[in-house]
């Protein structure tokens, strides 16, 4: 059964490897190869040297905490590898469930960095070699690794939903009285947060070496530690960044994540399939639809399923509409963290306003809007969109457009503020994972939608939109022009419109996936959303994860700071436009 | 010359300042009339524009979703709900209860709820239930303004309830075609 499903890129580098280390790799269970553990490192780097993948998109981990199908009970680290053109290739490491160790492979990618301590943080994989393994988006009491199968939320009801205390004889309790305050947390055995003192964060606030003797000034000044966050306005939410200062240069800076923590992906974990179509739209919660479409593409890449080609259209249509009233929004942030306060935000809302309403129109939520479907989409769009859609792409949004960037573009403050600030070379870009207008703002015309085309975009004219600077205009320039791209698709989109039906056969709830492992991913507007999944056969995700643009591109935070004054910051962190519910998920 | 792109970035302040008076005065006492909304709504509609929320209100497109109701048919008077339980199983955030009702005499269950609850304190208005209802039996509502002095998020059937004729004044295009559908099987049976 392995053999039947791997695909052709998987086979050759099978043969590949058995060449150039004989005995270090073995088909996986469903897709990918299985590596060594003491081979990891060095097969990592041929991989990225001499074959050219030399983007670590995704790194997590799976338990299987039951030998089957000839594989022993395991942790399952699973890494997927990119290349500039194509899709993803799957390493497995497996490593035991008692004391599961494998080699980091932070020297090899720095994307691996964040995505490991995630990976330690929610499933207990320890990463030898990783230069700062602490707990990432959960707190340092949390007790257990919550990934793990066998671990259970304190207000743990059944492994998967629907339960069935619901029907035929539901008994109903409130959530809130399930779950009383004081009663919905657990805490390690013989442990109490009384008297708890926070481990000292000594990783957090030791000293840098690698500023520390920068020279060429005359004054002493002393090493000072600030806390921007997490309650900072300009932090995008609740995000906490420690930066260690020399005097007003930044020697080091720390993204503190967790703080709109739920674990999405224990909850994916218990929902059904389709079940967690609704909670994907609250990710990203500026681009729903995007984060509809890219659990929809993972899951149809599992299943197999082919979409009607109307419903495509739509897909792309609802896609780019969010990529523009993204960016709008990703600019009046910015411009509010620079201290343009609310002038471009108001000018960006007034237009994501009319796009919100093109989206109530279709799905019945303006920003929740759970309008994608697997194999297609929830409903047809009413009469009345197509005609306000282009009256829109048309006249109104061009001209918003170009009214932003005459507003911003020839400014002097705004160009001596962005101008050569938080510089991100091409090569440390593509190491640390960056995606989105953060890597084509530093030179790499890398787009999932060319690299990797999903859905209809290689039936429409468009350009990938790439500037040289590598500094925060040029992430700026690149959104404006990314917005033309996509009124341009837009256009062409509603124009070539077809008839036919919105959904591929019946519409189900209940939709079984066949067993199997998929990492479909999506060039949203922030980046790259890539759904890692792993299917048993049943009615709910085995594995669901999701590796968020924003949580690897803030990754590249340090190394885009280091150097610049701490007034640089807020307007570094705006040109990344993160959103702290995918950050954290 | 250093400057000017300051004054360029002046001038779209200016002439966006501009015309929303001018399109103030074009509505010179009219500007909040129900009829003028919609077009100051509109992509042509230039300025800012506030809508006096209590006092107004925006039109609400048919697919706009807040809780689910059911839907009480106006023959029987009692809910088209037939408890096949498709709703709980469809609902991603399991706030839905319902407890079918048995035959007094036989024991054996019936196809229509005893209790039907909604949890509206964790319900997330996807509109899964009302999507998936196969007897059009729930619906999502448009009433939005539930602000309450209780704390009763648990809605009962008799709070769940409403006529069939609310369902056809807030979705008239989504109940044309299921009446249309209807009145097709019923002739076809005939």
């Amino acid at each position: 059964m392995a053999e039947e499903k791997t695909s052709q890129q998987t086979t050759e580098l099978l043969s590949l490897l058995e060449q150039r280390f004989p005995g270090a790799a073995q088909p996986a269970q469903y897709e990918g190869v299985v590596i060594a553990p003491d081979r990891l490192v060095e097969i990592a780097v041929f991989l990225r040297d001499e074959m050219g993948y030399n983007r670590l998109s995704c790194v997590t981990g799976v338990d299987y905490p039951e030998a089957a199908n000839g594989s022993p009970a395991r942790l399952e680290t699973v890494y997927n590898l990119l290349r500039d053109q194509g899709g993803p290739v799957t390493l497995h490491v497996h490593a035991d469930r008692e004391n599961p160790v494998v080699p980091s492979l932070v020297s090899v990618w720095p994307s691996a960095n964040f995505q490991e301590r995630e990976a330690w943080d929610l499933l207990g994989i320890r990463y030898e070699g990783h230069p700062d393994l602490r707990r990432i988006l959960l707190w340092e009491g949390f007790d257990g690794h919550p990934l793990r199968k066998d671990w259970r939320e304190p207000y743990y009801e059944e492994d998967h939903k629907p339960f069935s205390s619901r029907y035929p004889d539901g008994d109903p309790v409130m959530a809130e009285d399930q779950t009383p305050l004081g009663c919905n947390v657990q805490f390690p055995a013989g442990w109490s947060p009384q008297g708890w003192k926070p481990e000292d964060e000594a990783t957090v606030y030791a000293p840098s070496d690698e500023l520390v003797a920068a020279d060429g000034r005359t004054m002493e000044t002393d090493r000072v530690v600030l806390n921007v966050g997490p309650q900072h306005p300009s932090t995008h939410g609740v995000l906490r960044l420690v930066a260690t200062l020399d005097g007003e240069t930044i020697q080091r800076i720390e993204p503190t994540l967790g703080y709109l923590h739920r674990n999405h992906e224990k909850i994916g974990e218990r929902n059904t399939w389709l079940g967690n179509m609704p909670y994907t739209d609250r990710l990203d919660y500026i681009c729903s639809m995007y984060n509809n479409f890219g659990y929809a593409v993972a899951v149809e890449k599992l299943m197999g399923q082919e979409v009607p080609e109307r419903a495509e259209y739509i897909r792309v249509i609802m896609g780019e509409l969010t990529r523009l009233m993204n960016h709008f929004v990703a600019i009046g942030a910015f411009c509010n963290d620079m201290g343009i306060y609310f002038t471009a935000m108001l000018y960006g809302l007034e237009e994501r306003e009319l796009i919100l309403d093109l989206f109530e129109m279709a799905s019945g939520g303006r920003m929740m809007c759970n309008y994608f479907r697997f194999g297609g989409v929830a409903r047809d769009l009413p009469a009345e969109f197509v005609p306000l859609a282009k009256e829109l792409v048309n006249e109104r949004f061009p001209n918003a457009v170009d009214d932003l960037e005459r507003f911003l573009a020839d400014n002097e403050v705004f160009r001596a503020r962005t101008e050569g600030v938080g510089v991100l070379p091409p090569d440390k870009a593509v190491a640390y994972g960056c995606t989105g207008p953060l890597l084509r703002g530093s030179g790499v015309p890398y787009d999932v939608r060319r690299a990797e085309p999903y859905s209809v975009y290689d039936h429409f004219d468009w350009d990938v939109v790439v500037r040289y600077d590598c500094d925060v205009f040029s992430r700026f320039m690149v959104r404006i022009e990314e917005m033309r791209q996509s009124l341009r698709i837009l256009r062409q989109a509603l124009d070539r419109l077809p008839k036919g039906p919105v959904q591929a056969g019946k519409k189900k709830y209940n939709v079984k996936i066949p067993a199997g492992e998929a990492y479909g991913r999506v060039e949203a507007p922030k980046g790259e959303y890539g759904f890692y999944l792993v299917s048993d056969g049943g009615a709910n995700p085995y594995r669901y994860h999701i590796r968020t643009p924003s949580f690897v591109n803030l990754g590249a935070m340090n190394e885009m700071c280091r150097g610049h004054l701490i007034a640089d910051v807020v307007i570094i962190l705006g040109s990344i436009d993160i959103t702290l519910g995918e950050v954290d998920r | 010359m250093y400057g000017l792109g300051i004054l360029k970035s002046f001038s779209v302040t200016m002439r966006r300042f501009l015309t929303s008076y001018v399109e103030d005065i074009r509505y010179l006492g009219k500007r909040y009339r129900p009829e003028n909304i919609p077009a100051r709504q509109s992509p042509k509609g230039r300025g800012i524009f506030t809508v006096q929320y209590p006092k107004e209100r925006l039109p609400l497109p048919e697919n706009f979703r807040m809780f689910p109701f059911q839907v009480i048919d106006p023959e029987t008077n009692k809910p088209r709900c037939t408890a096949c339980g498709i709703c709980v199983q469809a609902c991603p955030t399991q706030c839905i209860w319902i407890k079918r009702a048995t035959d007094p005499e036989t024991g054996k269950p019936k196809r229509e709820p005893a209790e039907f609850y909604v949890d509206v304190s964790i319900c997330m208005s996807c509109g899964m239930c009302a999507e998936f209802c196969p007897f059009d039996a729930i619906k999502m509502g448009h009433d939005y303004e539930l602000a309450d002095f209780r704390r009763s998020f648990l809605w009962s059937l008799d709070q769940l309830s409403k006529p069939l004729s609310y369902h056809a004044a807030i979705h008239p295009t989504e109940y044309a075609a299921a009446q249309a559908e209807r009145e097709r099987k019923a002739a076809k049976k005939k």
